[in-house]
C-alpha cells in the first residue's frame, strides 16, 4: 500500500479512481481475473466515506454510514472478507423507535408482542406486510445483482435481459405482480398509512424509506427507495443490521486486503487531477502531483458529476450527455453527528441492553414530513429525524475505557442552507442536541466533544458532489437503466476505456459493493 | 434576455419589424409577408420572376436582420465552437467566415449556419433558428460568454453580378479585394459597416452588418448607388429559387432540427445531407463525433442528392421510385424548381441506400392541377452533382467592374 510498490512507467490494465468500497470491490474482481490493477485514493486511508476515524482524542467513529446492512452475504464470502479480517462486533441488531412519552417501541419481527399491546391490528398486519415486501425486495435484488439492460437497442443481450426482468416480475404471481406495480410508484406515507395505525411504527418504517435521500415520506418514489433498501438487505439476511468491529473502516480495510491479496496495488494520498484522453480513449490519469500513469481502462468510483465534469471534462463529451449529467440531482440532506460521551447515556424507557441497537427518532410520519418541509425552503429541520447508534456498547475499543461514542444520522440538513452553514452549524447542532436531550435527559452534560458533518462537509471530505450518500438521488428518473444517465448506465461511458463503478451507478449507494462488482463484470465482458 | 422579462418586445408584439421594414412596406406591391424567426419579412415584393432575375443579372437587397445572431466570446470561445460544430475551426483565421453545421449526440443535424471570426476570442454565429438552449448547454465546462445579439445588428444581403460595383459606388472603397468568406470593416458617411463576402444565392454577393439606427440611410444610399445597375429589393421566394440552384439546404424544408423531430428516423446526419465535406475527424472532440464516425464506417442509410428531372414541371413533394410503375419507393423530393438560368428541371431528393449512386435513374411522381383536375406524371430523374449553378463570378477576386 505504499508508493514504493509501484513500478514507475508501468502501464496498468485498469486504474480505479477512489478506494471507496465499490472501487475496492471492483479492484478485487478485476485482479482476480488476472488484470493488473492500480487503485488511487485521494485520502490518506482507504474507504472513502466508509472509514473509521478519530473525531476527538481517543474517540473513533464511522465517518459516514455506521451500520453494515446492505453488503450481500455472498459478496462478503466471495471476497473472503472474514479471512481478511472483517469481524462483527454485533449483528442482527434490533431497532427501537424512541417516543416522547418515554414508551419506546421495538420494531421488527421479534418485537411483535410489544406492538400488539398498542395495536392488535398492526401486529397482525406486520407479518404479511413484511413477507410481501420481502418478496418484492428479493425480486428487486435480482435487478441489483446485474448490469441493467440498455433501452432502445436491437441487441439480443439487452432484449433478453429485459425479458428476464418481465418474467421475474410475472413469476411473483398475478396477485403480487399487481400489488408490486400498484405500490412501486407510491409514496411511503400512503402505503404505511394504508397498512398500519401506530404512529411510532409508521415513523420508524418511514425513516427507512427516506434515509439518505432528498425526500419526505409523502414524496412519490419513496416506496421505491424503501424497497431498494429492503432489496439490498434481503441478500444479507432476516436481521441485516450489523456493526463491524472497528467501525465501517474495518470493512474497507478488509476489502483493501482482499484486493491486495488478489494482486491489486493501492496507493493512498494520490489524488487524481484528471483523466488523460488520447485518440478518443481514456489512456490513464494525471495525479495532482503531475505524475501520469497509463492504463488500458480507467474506472471511476467518483460520482458521475465529478467523473464527467471535473476529472474528464465536458469537452470530451457530447452536449446532450453533459446536459443530462449536469441535471443529475445530487444534493444530500443527511448530516452526521458524532458525540464523545463521558459515560453511557440513558434513553427514556430504553432498557440498557437495547442501547447497542439502532435507535430511531421519527415518532410519526407527520414528524418526518415536517422535518423535510424545512429543507425544501433551504432551512435545517427544527425537529430533525435521527438514526442513533452507540457503537461503543458492542465495540468499547472505539473510546477510552468507560467512555462512549454516539453516532447519528440526522435529517434534514440541506446541502446549501439559505443562511449558509457558517451561521447554521451551531444552531443546527444545538437543535439536534436539544432533540436528543428530550429523549435522553442529561445527555448534553455527558458530551465532551461534538462533530457535525454536513452534506457540504461530506462533499469536501469525500469528494461526493452535493454530499449525497448515493452519489445522486435514487429516484425513478435516476434509477436502474437510466442511472446515472442514459449512455452511462451499464458502467461503460461514451468515452471508450472509461467506466463508472461507484454509487452513481446502478444499484446505487449504501455500503453494498454491487456497483463495483457489476462494473468489473462489465469491463471483463467487454474485453473478451 | 431573461425569459421572465415580460417587457421584452417579443411579448408585446408577436412579430417584430426589422429596421428596414419601412422601406420594405413602401416597395411591397403584393402585401405578401411571411414570419421568419419572430420577424415579419417580405415573401414577394413585385413578382418572383422579376426578383429572381435581378439576383442573376443585377443587384438585389434582401433583409437578413431576422437571421439569429449570437456573440460568442471569451478565452475558450474557439474551443467551445470547435466542440459545437463538425468542422475544424482552428483553421478559421480572424476576419474569415466558415459555413458550419452542428449535431446532437447521435450525429443528427440541429442547424446550419455561419461562424464569423471577428477576433482571436470573438465570434459571431448566425443561424436560421434560435439555438440558445443548445448553445448554453454546450457551454458547460467552457470559459465563454454567449449572448443573443439579433436585435442589435441590422443585416442586408447585397447579391448579384453587379453587386460589387454598386457597393463601390455606395462608398465601400476596396470591397473588391474581399475574397469569398472574408470579412472587411468599412465606414461610410461616418457609419461603421461590416461586410462579409457571403450569401445564400451562389452568386457574386456580400452581406452588410450595421447598427439598426443606420439601416434606413444605408438602404436609401444603396438604392441610389445601384439605380443604373437595376438594383431591386427581393423577398424570400426569389432567394429560395437561387439557393436551390446553388445547392444550399433550407432548414425545415430539406431537414428538420433533430431536437424538433418527433418520429423515429426523421432526423438527418450531415453525411446523409451530402455535407460530409463539413465533417472532420482530425480535430478535438465535438458533439456527435463518435456517432458520425460509426455512421461513416457503416455508410449513410440515405443521401440527399441532386436530381435532373425530365420535363419542365417542378417535382414538388414527389415520391421517388426505382421503377416507372411506381412500385418500389426509395425516397422523396425535398426541394424542386424549374431553374430559369440552367434551363433544367432540378430537385433535391432524399434517397435510401443503395439507390443514390451518381448517374442512377429514379422516377418521380409529379401531380399537376390542370383547371382543377389532378393528373399524375411519372418523370425520369437522373442523379446529378450539386450545385446546379456555380458561375465563376461568385469566386472571382476582384469581381468584374460593371
Amino acid at each position: 500500500m505504499s508508493a514504493a510498490a509501484v513500478t514507475p512507467g508501468k502501464r496498468y490494465d485498469a486504474i480505479i479512481i477512489g478506494a471507496g468500497h465499490n472501487g475496492l470491490v471492483c479492484a478485487s474482481y478485476l485482479a482476480r481475473a488476472g488484470r493488473s490493477v492500480l487503485v488511487l485514493e485521494a485520502q490518506g486511508a482507504v474507504g472513502g466515506a466508509a472509514t473509521t476515524r478519530e473525531f476527538a482524542q481517543g474517540f473513533s467513529v464511522s465517518a459516514g454510514a455506521h451500520l453494515l446492512h446492505m453488503m450481500p452475504r455472498a459478496l462478503q464470502q466471495d471476497l473472503k472478507l472474514a479471512s481478511h479480517g472483517l469481524e462483527y462486533a454485533a449483528s442482527g441488531l434490533p431497532t427501537v423507535a424512541l417516543a416522547a412519552d418515554g414508551r419506546p417501541l421495538g420494531v421488527g419481527p421479534s418485537a411483535l408482542p410489544a406492538l400488539a399491546e398498542r395495536s392488535a391490528r398492526d401486529a397482525a398486519a406486520y407479518g404479511p406486510f413484511s413477507a410481501r415486501l420481502g418478496r418484492f425486495a428479493r425480486f428487486l435484488h435480482t435487478l441489483q445483482d446485474a448490469a441493467p439492460p440498455r433501452l432502445g437497442t436491437d441487441a439480443f443481450g439487452d432484449r433478453l435481459a429485459l425479458a428476464k426482468v418481465g418474467l421475474r416480475l410475472r413469476l411473483l404471481g398475478r396477485r403480487d405482480m399487481r400489488e408490486f406495480l400498484r405500490i412501486i410508484g407510491m409514496n411511503a406515507y400512503d402505503l404505511l398509512s394504508d397498512e398500519f395505525e401506530t404512529p411510532l411504527l409508521k415513523g420508524a418504517l418511514g425513516l427507512d424509506a427516506v434515509l439518505g435521500t432528498n425526500f419526505g415520506p409523502r414524496a412519490p418514489g419513496t416506496v421505491l427507495t424503501y424497497l431498494s433498501r429492503l432489496a439490498a438487505e434481503s441478500a444479507v439476511g432476516p436481521l441485516p443490521l450489523a456493526q463491524p468491529r472497528g467501525g465501517l473502516g474495518a470493512v474497507s480495510q478488509a476489502l483493501a486486503r482482499a484486493a491486495t491479496a488478489a494482486g491489486a496495488t493501492i496507493r493512498t494520498s494520490a489524488p487524481v487531477a484528471r483523466i488523460v484522453v488520447r485518440e478518443d480513449r481514456a489512456a490513464g490519469v494525471e495525479l495532482g502531483s503531475g505524475e501520469r500513469i497509463e492504463a488500458a481502462a480507467v474506472i471511476s468510483n467518483a460520482d458521475a458529476k465529478t467523473t464527467f465534469l471535473r476529472l474528464l471534462g465536458a469537452r470530451h463529451l457530447d452536449t446532450g450527455f453533459v446536459r443530462k449529467v449536469d441535471h443529475l440531482r445530487s444534493h444530500g440532506l443527511a448530516a452526521k453527528l458524532h458525540l464523545a460521551l463521558d459515560r453511557l447515556p440513558a434513553f427514556q424507557g430504553v432498557p440498557p441492553a437495547a442501547l447497542g441497537g439502532r435507535l430511531v427518532l421519527a415518532p410519526s410520519l407527520d414528524y418526518l414530513e415536517r422535518a423535510w418541509n424545512h429543507s425544501k425552503y433551504g432551512e435545517c429541520s427544527a425537529a430533525p429525524a435521527i438514526e442513533i447508534t452507540l457503537p461503543t456498547v458492542h465495540d468499547p475499543a472505539l473510546a477510552p475505557a468507560g467512555k462512549h461514542v454516539l453516532s447519528a444520522v440526522v435529517q434534514y440538513a440541506p446541502y446549501a442552507p439559505r443562511a449558509g452553514w457558517q451561521a447554521e452549524r451551531a444552531r443546527f447542532t444545538d437543535s439536534v442536541l436539544g432533540t436528543l436531550e428530550a429523549h435522553a435527559p442529561g445527555i448534553r452534560a455527558l458530551v465532551t466533544a461534538v462533530e457535525l458533518l454536513t452534506p457540504a462537509d461530506l462533499e469536501r471530505e469525500f469528494g461526493m458532489t452535493g454530499g449525497h450518500w448515493h452519489h445522486g438521488e435514487l429516484a425513478f428518473d435516476q434509477f436502474y437503466m437510466v442511472r446515472p444517465v442514459p449512455g452511462a448506465a451499464q458502467y461503460r461511458t461514451p468515452l471508450a476505456g472509461l467506466y463508472l463503478c461507484g454509487a452513481s451507478s446502478h444499484p446505487g449507494g449504501g455500503v453494498m459493493g454491487l456497483a463495483g462488482r457489476n462494473a468489473a463484470r462489465a469491463l471483463l465482458k467487454g474485453a473478451t | 434576455m431573461p425569459p421572465s422579462d415580460v417587457t421584452a418586445p417579443h411579448y408585446r408584439k408577436p412579430l417584430l419589424e426589422s429596421p428596414f421594414h419601412a422601406r420594405a412596406r413602401e416597395l411591397s406591391q403584393q402585401d405578401q409577408y411571411v414570419p421568419w424567426a419572430g420577424y415579419s419579412t417580405v415573401d414577394v415584393f413585385t413578382t418572383v420572376e422579376q426578383e429572381y432575375f435581378a439576383i442573376r443579372n443585377a443587384t438585389t437587397l434582401y433583409d437578413l436582420t431576422p437571421m439569429v445572431k449570437y456573440r460568442i466570446a471569451g478565452p475558450e470561445a474557439l474551443d467551445y465552437l470547435n466542440r459545437l460544430v463538425t468542422r475544424d475551426l482552428r483553421k478559421l483565421k480572424p476576419g474569415r467566415v466558415s459555413y458550419v453545421v452542428w449535431c446532437n449526440d447521435r450525429g443528427h443535424i440541429l442547424d446550419d449556419g455561419t461562424v464569423f471570426r471577428l477576433g482571436e476570442q470573438d465570434f459571431r454565429l448566425c443561424t436560421a433558428e434560435r439555438q440558445l438552449d443548445w448553445l448554453l448547454d454546450s457551454a458547460i465546462g467552457f470559459d465563454v460568454e454567449i449572448s443573443e445579439v439579433t436585435e442589435e445588428i441590422a443585416a442586408l444581403a447585397v447579391q448579384g453580378p453587379t453587386s460589387c460595383y454598386v457597393l463601390k459606388r455606395f462608398g465601400l472603397a476596396g470591397v473588391e479585394k474581399l475574397k469569398v468568406f472574408e470579412i472587411g470593416e468599412f465606414t461610410v458617411g461616418g457609419r461603421p459597416i461590416m461586410v462579409s463576402r457571403t450569401g445564400f444565392t451562389g452568386d457574386l454577393g456580400y452581406e452588410l452588418w450595421m447598427r439598426p439606427a443606420d439601416a434606413l440611410a444605408v438602404w436609401d444610399e444603396l438604392m441610389a448607388a445601384g439605380r443604373t445597375r437595376g438594383i431591386r429589393a427581393i423577398g424570400s421566394q426569389a432567394l429560395n429559387m437561387a439557393r436551390i440552384e446553388a445547392g444550399f439546404l433550407m432548414p425545415n424544408i430539406d431537414f428538420v432540427n433533430a431536437e424538433h423531430t418527433v418520429r423515429i428516423g426523421r432526423d438527418r446526419s450531415p453525411l446523409e445531407l451530402g455535407l460530409g465535406w463539413l465533417v472532420e475527424f482530425d480535430k478535438p472532440h465535438y458533439t456527435g463525433r463518435r456517432a458520425l464516425l460509426d455512421e461513416k464506417r457503416e455508410g449513410p442509410k440515405r443521401l440527399l442528392v441532386g436530381l435532373d428531372v425530365a420535363g419542365n414541371k417542378p417535382a414538388h413533394n414527389a415520391l421517388l421510385y426505382t421503377d416507372e410503375a411506381g412500385y418500389h419507393e426509395v425516397g422523396s423530393v425535398t426541394s424542386a424548381l424549374w431553374s430559369p438560368t440552367c434551363k433544367r428541371n432540378i430537385a433535391f431528393g432524399l434517397v435510401e441506400a443503395p439507390h443514390f449512386a451518381l448517374g442512377g435513374t429514379l422516377w418521380a411522381d409529379i401531380y399537376l392541377n390542370r383547371e382543377l383536375v389532378w393528373e399524375r406524371r411519372m418523370a425520369r430523374c437522373t442523379i446529378v452533382e450539386k450545385p446546379f449553378f456555380a458561375p465563376d463570378r461568385r469566386r472571382a477576386t476582384p469581381p468584374a467592374d460593371r
